[in-house]
């Protein structure tokens, strides 16, 4: 890989959804180790391990298992992030367990990813496990979906299975929100179709797996149409040299901004242009999502973190009233017209929730209108009523403007995920 | 640069900046653990970015062992002037005087698990809410789950089974009184990411990340710098070698690496053709297979 190529590479995040029987780990070991990003070391203590273990070959799961306690009792517990590279890409890998327990930390895997790669084991076709998690990743709006029909070796390679399932997966996804799906017949413990090609399946003329991650088309993903600047922290220098400067340092969450931009600062409502926008480089002259800056204005006006930063004749809802899905994450249940804290973007109050509209069956994508009790692991449909307005956009719209969390105001925890309807 | 399309290296940096901003935003005592090595310096280079042309606006703790490279010292004093941040140092011999620790004996005695003692006492004495590290999610298996935002209880030990989940970019830096977080902003790189980060962005470094001749003598497979604080056993003779370090630690635990590389170039080709992690010469690590781990959950970096 050449310095040169390297500094021009695009970052991908993805999450991998699936159990320990669909051969996840092997799947993610076996993009590591083909594509020559597990070092020498690591591969020694893998092999040592399985030699003890009484295990045939070297056990590419192993790679992925993280903590202790998931050594020893063989499962995964939490969302674990990998990281390779290829000369195209970077990758963050959010590896998280499929079962139902563990709804939770596939929600947290998902919710900074790109794309999902849905793990299908070959013999047992689209089962309960397989329609959650793309439920879940079409919750979290994922852009794209890689469905892995793996283990094709122990179905002879078959064509037929693999377009049963692909027919069968795209009949039921028909009910999801999702924008771009892909279907790869694999075998993650041969290798067929990771990163080379298959020679067992020659009927296949889709690419690979590894291909399709490198080159999928990621770069409108982002919003750029809605200018939207959470103002994250003021800054005040006050040097001889910087004396009157007033920054608002914040990361753009959505459309461009540029110098001259007439601009509106919510929820206050009032109105400026923008003077500059600075980095330690200089001075730019257009900032998008997801670049990290700090815009200073042409009036003095009294802004702080929480504020937003839109442009005039683009306003996100303004609201005390926001009804929201919530992927439920803590032993307590959600209480009916309970009191927890918030954080939305950079603002953050109190909030109250009003009312619990139905709970999902997330295994049958049904609504639940009279079991309104969310437990851990649950997702539901809820109202809340905030002590603060709040500056949202749909979840649907945008991902950062439209995220929200719940917090225990007495343990602190964070106990709800919240994607603005 | 793609219209409106980061590479990863200016979205990683900017997502670093994000962290930092939270931090200085959610707590009142921030403090940035500096160690000289070289992701903390990327870590306080990024500081310097997030909130120019305001200076950092928390202070710089190195926690020192003793046994520290005497060029790493140099470097560590130089930097924070360069910078313009206040730099604190937390020794880990005033531990040793005070009796708050005990020192290892024998060959292999090393300070590297005392550092915990000081770093907490340290904590507590300056009443730090939060300490900003360098460490990231690629280094070791533990650190592959931690968080970026990570809490850590009264006795400062971190429980890996209780974590708060982190979603999208929202952190949850709440907090009871005695409890403190640690933060990583750099979570999400990789080794790699750093040092071509460091050449884009050409920031200096300490000489020993770069080849030089140096007294040296092996031990069980690895390297080691000559010095005051480490014993040859009757077998161990001293030699000389052309070297350079992949990490900057203490000197009891760090090993060299045979190196010609005198340019960052020449690292990112090294590293880029590397077969070993750069924990692989962390005797630190090799304890036992959960050693990271154990070391964590006590309040370890």
């Amino acid at each position: 890989m050449t310095t040169k190529s390297y500094l021009d590479m695009e970052l991908l995040r993805f999450t991998t959804a699936g159990s320990v029987d669909d051969g996840k780990s092997t799947l993610i070991g076996r993009l590591l180790y083909d594509s020559k990003s597990i070092f020498q070391d690591q591969l020694e203590a893998i092999e040592h391990t399985s030699k003890q273990r009484g295990e045939e070959g070297v056990n590419l799961a192993l790679l992925t298992d993280g903590l202790r306690a998931e050594r020893e009792q063989g499962i995964t517990i939490d969302v674990a992030y990998r990281y390779f590279a290829t000369p195209k890409r970077k990758f963050i890998i959010a590896d998280t367990p499929g079962h139902i327990q563990y709804t939770r930390n596939m929600v947290t895997g998902a919710s900074t990813a790109n794309l999902a790669i849905i793990l299908v084991d070959a013999r047992n076709g689209v089962v309960e496990q397989t329609r959650r998690h793309s439920f879940i990743a079409s919750l979290l709006e994922i852009p794209h979906i890689i469905v892995c029909i793996n283990k094709m070796d122990l179905v002879s390679w078959s064509e037929d299975v693999f377009e049963q399932i692909k027919s069968d997966y795209t009949s039921f996804a028909a009910k999801l929100d999702v924008r771009d799906i892909h279907f790869i017949p694999i075998s993650a413990l041969k290798g067929d179709n990771v990163v080379d090609p298959s020679q067992n399946m020659l009927w296949y003329n889709g690419s690979t797996l590894l291909y399709l991650l490198e080159n999928i088309h990621i770069a409108s993903d982002v919003n750029h149409i809605d200018a939207r600047f959470p103002v994250q922290y003021v800054i005040r220098p006050y040097s001889d040299k910087f004396h009157d400067y007033r920054g608002y340092a914040g990361r753009v969450a959505g459309g461009i901004f540029r110098p001259g931009d007439e601009v509106e600062i919510l929820p206050s409502g009032f109105s400026s242009k923008i003077k500059s926008i600075d980095t330690f480089e200089g001075p730019l002259t257009e900032a998008f999502a997801p670049m990290s800056v700090c815009i200073t204005l042409e009036d003095d006006i009294d802004i702080s973190r929480g504020d937003m930063i839109v442009r005039k004749n683009n306003k996100p809802e303004i609201s005390q009233d926001v009804d929201l899905m919530i992927c439920w994450m803590n032993e307590k249940s959600l209480q009916l017209n309970g009191k927890y804290a918030f954080k939305h973007t950079t603002r953050e109050g109190r909030c109250v929730v009003k009312d619990v509209k139905y709970k999902m069956d997330i295994s049958t994508m049904s609504r639940l209108s009279d079991d309104k009790n969310l437990s851990k692991n649950d997702i539901g449909r809820i109202t809340i009523r905030t002590t603060v307005p709040i500056m949202f956009d749909s979840y649907r719209k945008n991902r950062i403007t439209g995220s929200i969390i719940l917090i225990d105001e007495a343990t602190n925890e964070t106990v709800g995920a919240g994607m603005i309807v | 640069m793609r219209a409106y399309n980061l590479t990863h290296l200016r979205e990683l940096e900017s997502e670093s900046m994000f962290v930092l901003r939270e931090v200085a935003a959610q707590f009142e005592r921030p403090v940035l653990l500096f160690s000289g090595g070289k992701d903390s310096i990327v870590v306080s280079h990024l500081a310097r970015k997030a909130f120019w042309p305001a200076p950092i606006p928390f202070k710089l703790m190195h926690v020192d062992t003793g046994h520290n490279f005497s060029e790493a010292i140099e470097y560590r004093d130089w930097w924070a002037k360069e910078i313009n941040a206040t730099l604190v140092v937390a020794s880990v011999q005033d531990s040793i005087d005070k009796g708050r620790v005990v020192e290892e004996k024998g060959y292999n005695a090393s300070r590297n698990v005392l550092q915990t003692t000081t770093l907490l006492d340290a904590i507590e004495e300056n009443k730090f809410d939060c300490a900003i590290g360098g460490a990231r999610r690629d280094e070791e298996k533990a650190r592959a789950k931690e968080r970026f935002f990570s809490h850590r209880d009264e006795f400062g030990q971190w429980d890996p089974k209780n974590q708060r989940p982190e979603l999208w970019n929202i952190f949850n830096g709440r907090k009871h009184i005695g409890e403190h977080f640690r933060v990583f902003p750099i979570s999400n790189w990789t080794e790699m990411d750093v040092w071509q980060y460091i050449l884009i962005e050409k920031i200096p470094l300490p000489s020993l990340y770069f080849t030089h001749k140096r007294k040296v003598f092996s031990r069980d497979g690895v390297i080691y710098s000559m010095s005051d604080f480490m014993k040859l056993k009757p077998e161990e003779k001293e030699e000389e070698m052309i070297v350079r370090f992949r990490t900057v630690g203490d000197m009891t635990c760090t090993g060299a690496v045979l190196s010609e590389a005198s340019t960052v170039e020449d690292i990112i080709a090294e590293v880029a053709a590397a077969r070993t992690t750069e924990r692989g010469s962390r005797q630190d690590d090799k304890r036992s297979e959960a050693a990271m781990e154990d070391r964590k959950k006590q309040g370890y970096f």
